[in-house]
């Protein structure tokens, strides 16, 4: 039985250790398996350090046709599972041809790495980071590792940010105006693929509730804390989009439904601590 | 169709009720255990309830107040939970997660309130935001509803004048803005709420709409109860913001209510240095206002604190409290047409209340007051509206009640025409509480010019105002006359010739008064003017000066043709008893010719006139009894007069009428304290014609019954002869009385005779004073002794 599990089990144990492991802010993120772990977070043009280390197990050695580090940011579409398609791809040779006897560390440094798209987890699509490292051998198979990361970028205030307008209603009859003192933000809805769209109902808010008269000014807020979002990314290398809407509802007496959409831009900020 | 619609709104109350109770039970789990995000959860599903646009104001009511409680609890829980750590900021942001935007903004409103309190920022920044919010409900109901929980659980919480709230700044006015704003939109969706539904049901929508008025007036309320809200900040702020809002809504329901409630919530002493602003509003309400209601309510009022007296007072002649009202009325006169003129009244009843009360001096407001009712009251029909004649009492009964005094009400020259416009009926019902007054407070109308006037004003009771004669001989009639009797008999000068204008006066009045009114207005004239007589008898030697004017004659003569006027009725009877009346005043004065003519009259009265038999005894019991006083008559009238008194006493159509009448004559020739009439033969003979007529009544009784009749006409003799023996009658002898026992007896004995237990009693009783009298001795006693009995 042992054999058996022997042959299976990796011959070594791989760790990837970030220099700035335990500062570094971890975030929590969803694996294909539904788990949810905590892994650290990074920006854009940041240094990625850190270590890898290879422990054989239990005494035996592995004999490797060298040792690399890459750093990946794939998308992967769902109807086309298991094919990424790598927008990012970076390596680092960490060692030569050779064997391991024992357990080895291997120092690995990404400087200020181009990383122009936030991780990224849909209906339809999944954007990612990884670290992946590869102990090459010959016929036994490579062995690999992947760590995952995540990274969300800072946008600067957009430089448009008037108020909007919408106006819904039925001609003669009613017209209900709608203004948002800021454009980027608030309400939400959907989130699409570039040749799959699919729209998905974030929240229903209830603003207002009877008839109002002529002239009357309805106070809205709406804090989006509550609901899973991401900053609005548009045309992700040509593969995807996600774009966020308000869409308002007008119900009338017989329980007509009157609609009005408006696109919001999301966008994240420097976090002031 | 309408039980059905009641029970359906049971069941939905019931259900709600349900839904509430059941989602209050989850949410009290959670918050024993805690739990804030179920709490939250359960809260906001409970509240959902109030969504309900099924039920009446009234059962909506009650659900929410079910809701309310709830709220209190979770209120509670948050502040525990502020207390356990966590934020009030993130709290306050948590609640409005919620979707739906009722129960948010309920919500909302309860954990503004812990907001406030922690003090974690300015109370006035979180009021602002919570009635601001509130206007996502625009549902009239369901708005009005959340409002009046914000209005609830912020009173105690305004950043007021001493308050723990206050802030460094002027934050009575975030307080007092607040308050304006939350009344203001809660008057709109009050107002907004007559448009919801069918038109069919308006009438119904209006009666509920009419019972949530409260809700909206409670804003009022604590407006008033705002510590900063000083005269000054009302002045520029408060009423004018309230008073734009009334106005505009343009509401009848509305207008009038929050009228009233500015009037009854604000302190007195605001009114009145608001007068005018507040009476500017009155002429822009909706005209189907009831305006006048809220004037008189205004009026009261203020008339209540003029009526704390003192300092008080000089506020109200400083801003001249009763031109602007006056003007204000007028104003409201004049732009409400369709003013029924009852509330016009009303207006002027509660505006001379108020003159009455502030400028009691003022008899010239109050004329004028009565002068613009007139000319109001001219331009229409005599009235017959209930409530207005109604209102008009109360209008002329107000100058009296406050001067208690009659005089004061005859200066005022447009009384008596306010009065013209009276139907009958009220005009005599005014007239009684004229005259119930002047009695209440025994007010003295000492001139003939007063009592002209008074009379003038009174004139519904003194004769009849149209040509219609129903048969007032009724109790209400007699009531009436009672108290114009009684008013007559009040009236009283102390000059005498001054009360004999009075007494002119009256009688010109009463004169008019026809028939039915006569018997009762002559007696007390008649009794006033013979009082002034026996007045001028103690004094006519030392005021002989002016003899011309004042004397009993003149008296007499007008007595004379006053009681003239009795026999025209006719009233014999009455006028024979008063000529009686006179001639004995006559008597007291020494006139035997003015005397003579009066005893004439009543002869005249008895022989023409009384025809019914026992009107007849009862007049010559009358005549013979004043016959008797009587002393000023020499011999000659005296026996004319007394010779006709037994004429008339033998033709007494009854015997035993006759035979009183008869031995009464007896009394008119003998008096004790005259010497002159000391006439014992004609005493004799009166006596023994009585026994001949009591002898003739036995008999015909034997003839007709077969029985002798009753005895008792020779034991009321047998007094008489005992009577005039005790007074030394020389003719009356022992003899004769032994003789009339003799025969009382054998009579009483006799075969015929029928026991009769009063005679025997009688007869008994009158032996018994014969013992009685032998007993005490002295001459009475010697002289009974000779009696045996």
């Amino acid at each position: 039985m042992n054999f058996i599990i022997g042959a299976f089990k990796s011959a070594c144990n791989i760790s990837v250790t970030f220099s700035d492991g335990r500062s570094r802010k971890q975030v929590p993120l969803k694996k294909e398996n539904g788990q949810t772990v905590m892994v650290p977070l990074f920006q854009s043009k940041e240094n990625i350090t850190g270590t890898i280390s290879i422990e054989p197990v239990s005494g035996k050695k592995v004999e490797h046709n060298g040792i690399k580090i890459e750093l990946l940011g794939q998308i992967e579409m769902y109807f086309d599972k298991g094919n990424f398609y790598d927008f990012t791809s970076l390596v680092r040779e960490l060692d030569v041809p050779g064997e391991i006897y024992e357990r080895k560390t291997f120092p690995f440094e990404f400087s200020t790495v181009e990383m122009p798209y936030e991780t990224y987890n849909g209906v339809n699509v999944r954007l990612r980071y990884v670290l992946k490292v590869t102990i090459s051998r010959g016929y036994a198979g490579s062995i690999t590792e992947y760590q995952d990361f995540v990274v969300r970028n800072f946008s600067p205030l957009p430089p448009i940010n008037n108020s909007i307008k919408m106006e819904v209603g039925i001609e003669d009859c009613l017209h209900i105006e709608f203004e948002y003192n800021k454009s980027k933000r608030r309400e939400s809805t959907g989130s699409g693929a570039n040749t799959h769209v699919e729209t998905e109902t974030l929240a229903k808010f209830e603003l207002m509730d009877g008839a109002p008269v002529r002239g009357e000014s309805i106070p809205i807020r709406l804090f989006l804390s509550p609901y899973e979002m991401t900053p609005t990314y548009r045309n992700i290398n040509n593969k995807f989009s996600v774009k966020y809407y308000l869409n308002l509802v007008l119900v009338d007496e017989e329980d007509r439904r009157y609609f009005k959409q408006q696109e919001i831009t999301i966008y994240r900020l420097v976090e002031a601590s | 169709m309408i039980a059905d619609g009641v029970e359906d709104e049971e069941k939905w109350l019931s259900a709600g009720i349900a839904g509430l109770q059941q989602n209050a039970f989850y949410m009290h789990r959670a918050l024993d255990s805690n739990n804030l995000k179920d709490a939250l959860k359960y809260s906001a599903q409970m509240l959902s309830e109030l969504r309900t646009s099924r039920l009446s104001p009234h059962k909506y009511y009650e659900l929410y107040m079910r809701a309310f409680d709830e709220l209190r609890k979770l209120e509670i829980f948050f502040k525990e939970e502020t207390s356990r750590g966590c934020s009030i900021v993130e709290l306050y942001e948590l609640v409005q997660h919620a979707g739906n935007i009722l129960p948010r903004l309920y919500l909302l409103c309860t954990v503004g309130s812990v907001y406030i309190k922690s003090k974690e920022a300015p109370a006035k920044d979180v009021l602002k935001d919570l009635v601001e919010m509130c206007r996502g409900i625009e549902h009239p109901l369901r708005g009005l509803f959340l409002r009046s929980y914000l209005s609830q659980v912020s009173r105690d919480k305004l950043p007021d004048i001493g308050s723990e709230y206050e802030g460094d700044a002027d934050t009575v006015m975030d307080a007092v803005e607040f308050v304006l704003q939350n009344f203001t939109e809660m008057n709109k969706l009050w107002v907004r709420m007559q448009h919801q539904g069918p038109t069919r049901e308006k009438d119904k929508r209006e009666k509920e709409r009419s019972e949530l008025r409260e809700l909206v007036g409670k804003n009022l309320h604590v407006l008033s109860q705002i510590e900063g809200v000083d005269l000054e900040m009302y002045k520029e702020i408060v009423l004018p913001r309230l008073l734009e809002q009334i106005i505009n809504c343009k509401d009848e329901l509305a207008q009038y209510y929050l009228m009233d409630c500015i009037i009854q919530v604000f302190p007195d002493e605001y009114h009145l240095q608001t007068l005018e602003t507040l009476l500017n509003a009155c002429p822009q309400l909706q005209s189907s206002v009831d305006v006048k209601t809220v004037l008189s309510r205004l009026m009261e009022r203020l008339s209540n604190y003029a009526a704390t007296g003192g300092e008080v007072l000089t506020e109200f002649f400083q801003v001249e409290a009763f031109a602007k009202l006056n003007n204000a009325i007028g104003k409201v006169i004049e732009a409400q047409d369709s003013l029924p003129i009852a509330g016009v009244v009303t207006l002027y009843a509660s505006l001379l209340t108020f003159t009455l009360q502030v400028h009691p001096d003022r008899l010239d407001y109050v004329d004028q007051i009565l002068g613009a009712c007139v000319l109001k009251l001219s331009e229409r029909e005599k009235l017959d509206d209930n409530k207005a004649t109604k209102q008009i009492v109360a209008l002329l009964s107000a100058p009296l009640d406050k001067y208690k005094d009659i005089d004061t009400a005859l200066k005022l020259s447009n009384y008596p025409r306010v009065m013209e416009f009276l139907n009958d009926g009220t005009n005599k019902e005014m007239a009684n509480v004229i005259i119930q007054n002047i009695m209440k407070n025994k007010t003295r109308i000492s001139t003939a010019e007063k009592v002209d006037a008074l009379f003038e004003l009174i004139k519904g009771l003194i004769r009849d105002l149209d040509e219609v004669h129903n048969d007032e001989l009724d109790e209400d009639f007699q009531e009436e006359q009672n108290s114009v009797a009684r008013l007559i008999q009040m009236l009283h000068s102390d000059d005498p010739e001054e009360m004999l204008k009075i007494i002119n006066t009256v009688r010109k009045h009463i004169l008019t008064g026809g028939a039915k009114r006569l018997p009762y207005t002559v007696p007390p004239l008649i009794f006033d003017s013979l009082k002034l007589v026996r007045r001028l008898e103690g004094q006519d030697e030392s005021a002989s000066g002016d003899e011309a004017s004042t004397t009993p004659k003149k008296i007499f003569q007008i007595v004379a043709q006053t009681i003239e006027a009795l026999t025209s009725i006719p009233a014999p009877e009455l006028a024979l008893a008063l000529y009686l009346q006179c001639a004995e005043a006559a008597n007291d004065s020494d006139l035997e010719p003015v005397a003579y003519e009066f005893f004439t009259q009543a002869y005249i009265l008895y022989e023409e006139e009384i025809t019914d038999s026992k009107a007849q005894v009862t007049s010559i019991h009358l005549i013979i009894g004043t016959l008797q006083r009587m002393h000023v008559f020499g011999v000659e009238n005296r026996d004319a007069l007394t010779h006709k008194a037994t004429g008339y006493s033998a033709k007494l159509l009854k015997k035993p009428d006759q035979c009183r009448a008869v031995y009464a004559c007896s009394h008119m020739f003998w008096l004790d304290e005259h010497d002159s009439i000391r006439d014992g033969e004609r005493v004799l003979l009166c006596l023994k014609r009585a026994i001949r007529i009591g002898n003739a009544v036995q008999q015909m009784s034997n003839a007709t019954k077969g029985n002798s009749g009753s005895v008792v006409l020779f034991i009321e003799i047998l007094n008489k002869y005992l009577y005039f023996y005790e007074k030394g009658v020389a003719q009356i002898t022992v003899e004769s009385i032994q003789g009339l026992i003799e025969l009382i007896r054998s009579e009483m004995q006799g075969d015929g005779s029928s026991s009769d237990p009063a005679a025997d009693a009688f007869l008994a009783s009158t032996l018994r004073y014969i013992q009685f009298q032998k007993d005490k001795g002295g001459a009475v006693g010697e002289k009974y002794k000779l009696i045996i009995v």
